[in-house]
């Protein structure tokens, strides 16, 4: 057997049933009946105390998706979703109360502190300054805690849930909710309208530059549960905010949906970067479970001379259904895409970006390397677009495809649109095995056939690594190393 | 120290040795030359474990122990080392990252703790001066861009950094300048040691100018054909492998053939 199939069959056997994060928490929840209708959103509404214009919105987006069909166009495969069969609404019992850290459950600081979070922030002060990070963590469909708000507070940032911030600051979140992805935009953005259980809602104001980086880590247990959050970042004039987002789910049986939506919102010369490592349960070596992971991100440079930046790194799910987007209208903005796909047993990515050129000399930049291992399937659907209006539009896009063994697939799909002469869109694509020449090379120096398969892989993605925050990029090597070796430690 | 007996080695259903026979003892260097063809590079990748060379008869020995049972990292731990006669190149790995990691595989096979980055890094800039290699060169990607020799030079310093007891060299000086094929010797010489051995692929007698061999194998058709002192290289230079080449020539069309 050649050294490649090898290796392959050995991650299929380690990594993907020794999923580190599998476990569940054993706490009390309040659910919401199962199925959806009308009285799941009025219910949702309702345990939130949202304002009646929140729930007449949800309701308009929940009418809007009984009308609609779920999009088909993606290159996976999987059995319909029973959206009846569902629960829309999980809340660990304990958090139904005031929100101060001494408040909260032990077993979910504890769940936290084994994903390796440090909620507590005694730990965070005690370490380097610059590595300090303010978390939102989000339990099923509520946050439970988020960290250093007071002295966030007094930089004049707002970070808090969206919950919070619908009560305390309902003008920011009517003004920009829905304001960049409506609740028309997609099957599952309109059904995120609809039952949005909690996420994470930051404002930077003008000219601030945020003191720290900004950290939600998302967690599924419950079971048969949907998780819909809803995120929502505003960048005001010259603010700028870098945000990072973790995800991690308990090993079940049966699929889990997620379908989160995010927006971001950069006006004049302001900046967000927004960096993501999803690692939700991928299935088991057979394919069975996993979450469907099924994502509208979309960022909206509102303002001239505006700059989002979308970096993430996809190494979990079932199935991934991922656009991060940007949508280029102030005058001189500039978006990028920074992605980093690893799939391996049955899993099944979709996923790439949109760049769309509105505004004048506006410029994008697109780097995505899929790394497809197992039976695995691995698709870059990407969109760039220059409107007419859009002169001088600057695009340049490379997609790198690295397969391990050869029962997986690496799929590269562009879509091109200049509409503006003066456009000059610049587009690269390789696909590249790992060859057992390679391997052994390695071998014969002493690694071991995951030492060899991770460190290849890390030279793969390096280009993208680089564009991660200190913070995610140990844990990202490690990850490509969990997620390709099974050196599980 | 290593001992090959009757080693044949089939390789995509072709047998390439057939019934090669070699010992080299600790302290030994040994040249094998031989035509294109003759299955040297085979011997070599055979020994360090590349897959899909079937081995279908005979033994081969290192310190006592069958070295076919070993997987390749294994055979590294315990001390075997293959030079290249054409290196691979692994983009984006830093050659400094991909040096470390190999040197920190093979000492915690051996039961050594890692080395530090500050002894790590000192221990490298010393044998990449004795090899004159530019540290710069060290922080590019494996390999990548390399010229020929540079690659061969790198193959040299990480021999220096793993210490193996068993080094082959594949046509290490093919692609070297004169200068270069000195700085690589002495690279060499200065490894070789009692308890070490090293076999030297080569097809010039130069580079057995400055590594003087104990003894010198000719390859021919898959097996030894003829050994002698390092006073065979000096013949062979004067005459060719004329006296072995009907053999190998006739193997060599029917392969193209096939
Ligand atoms: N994968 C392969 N499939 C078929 N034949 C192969 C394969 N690899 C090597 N060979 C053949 O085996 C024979 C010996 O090759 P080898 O590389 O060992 O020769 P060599 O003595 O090192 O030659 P050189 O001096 O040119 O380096 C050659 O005829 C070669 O074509
Ligand atoms: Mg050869």
């Amino acid at each position: 057997m050649p050294a490649v199939q090898e290796t392959v069959a050995r991650v299929r056997e380690i990594d993907v049933d020794k999923y580190k994060y599998g476990f569940t928490t054993d706490i009390e929840s309040v659910r919401a009946p199962k199925g959806l209708n009308e009285e799941t959103v009025r219910f949702i509404s309702a345990k939130k105390g949202e304002p009646d214009w929140l729930l007449d919105w949800r309701l308009e987006a929940y009418r809007r998706w009984i009308t609609m069909q779920e999009p088909t166009w993606a290159n996976v495969v999987h059995p319909k979703i029973d959206f009846q069969d569902l629960y829309y609404y999980s809340a660990p019992k304990s958090t139904e109360g005031p929100k101060s850290l001494a408040d909260v459950d032990p077993e979910l600081l504890e769940t936290y502190a084994k994903l390796g979070i440090p909620l507590a922030e005694q730990k965070l002060l005690a370490g380097v300054k610059e590595s300090r990070v303010a978390v939102d963590a989000v339990f099923d469909s509520v946050s439970v805690v988020t960290t250093f708000k007071e002295e966030l507070a007094k930089a004049g940032v707002i970070f808090c849930s969206v919950s919070e911030a619908v009560k305390t600051h309902p003008e920011l979140v009517r003004k920009y909710l829905g304001s960049v992805v409506p609740i028309t935009d997609n099957f599952y953005a309109t059904l995120n309208s609809a039952v949005f259980s909690d996420g994470s809602f930051v404002y930077v104001p003008p000219g601030v530059r945020c003191p720290m980086e900004l950290s939600t880590y998302f967690r599924i247990n419950a079971e048969n549960t949907g998780q819909f959050e809803r995120t929502l970042i505003i960048a005001d004039k010259g603010a700028y905010v870098s945000y990072l987002e973790g995800c991690t789910a308990p090993m079940r049986d049966e699929n889990q949906l997620h379908a989160a939506v995010v927006e971001l919102v950069a006006l004049d010369d302001a900046e967000i970067k927004y960096s993501t490592v999803q690692n939700w349960y991928p299935g088991d070596k057979h394919g069975k479970g996993g979450i469907y992971n099924f994502v509208t991100k979309r960022g909206d440079c509102r303002g001239a001379r505006a700059k989002i930046s979308w970096t993430q790194v996809e190494t979990g799910s079932a199935i991934t259904w991922k656009y991060p987007s940007c949508i280029l209208r102030g005058d001189g903005s500039r978006g990028e895409f920074y992605s980093i796909a690893i799939s391996n047993g049955y899993q099944q990515v979709d996923s790439g970006t949109k760049m769309i050129h509105l505004g004048k000399d506006t410029s994008s930049r697109i780097i995505s390397k899929g790394i497809a291992a197992g039976h695995s399937n691995n698709t870059y659907r990407g969109l760039v677009s220059a409107h007419r209006r859009a002169s001088n539009a600057r695009n340049f896009t490379n997609c790198d495809s690295l397969l391990i063994g050869d029962k997986c697939g690496a799929h590269t799909v562009p879509y091109i649109e200049a509409k503006n002469a003066s456009a000059t869109f610049e587009h690269e694509a390789t696909t590249s095995k790992i060859s057992d020449d390679q391997l052994f090379y390695c071998l014969s120096r002493g690694l071991s056939a995951e030492e060899a398969v991770a460190l290849i892989v890390n030279g793969f993605v390096r280009d993208v690594l680089q564009h991660l925050p200190m913070e995610f990029m140990a844990e990202t090597q490690k990850l490509i190393g969990i997620s390709l070796e099974g050196s599980v430690g | 120290m290593l001992e090959i007996k009757n080693l044949h080695v089939n390789v995509d259903g072709r047998e390439i040795l057939k019934g090669l026979d070699l010992t080299l003892p600790a302290g030994e260097v040994h040249a094998i030359m031989g035509p294109n063809g003759s299955g040297k590079s085979t011997l070599a990748y055979v020994l360090a474990g590349k897959q899909d060379y079937e081995v279908t008869a005979g033994s081969v020995t290192w310190k006592g122990e069958d070295l076919l049972a070993m997987a390749p990292s294994e055979r590294a731990a315990a001390g075997v080392f293959l030079a290249f006669q054409y290196p691979m190149e692994i983009p984006g790995v830093a050659t400094m990252t991909f040096l470390r990691t190999a040197v920190n595989a093979v000492r915690k096979a051996r039961g050594e703790p890692e080395l530090s980055t500050p002894d790590f890094l000192r221990l490298v800039r010393e044998k990449a001066k004795l090899l004159k290699i530019d540290p710069e060169m060290l922080k590019r990607p494996l390999n990548v861009g390399f010229s020929g020799g540079e690659k061969k030079r790198n193959e040299i310093l990480q021999m220096a950094l793993l210490e193996p007891a068993l080094c082959v060299l594949d046509e290490t000086d093919s692609g070297l300048d004169i200068d270069a094929v000195r700085i690589v010797a002495e690279g060499v010489n200065a490894l070789r040691s009692p308890d070490r051995a090293m076999l030297v692929i080569t097809h010039y007698q130069r580079l057995l100018d400055y590594i003087v061999p104990d003894r010198v194998h000719v390859l021919s058709d898959g097996r030894v054909a003829r050994s002698g002192g390092a006073e065979l290289a000096l013949e062979l230079e004067e005459s060719g492998y004329a006296e072995f080449g009907e053999a190998t020539r006739g193997e060599a069309k029917s392969g193209a053939a096939a």
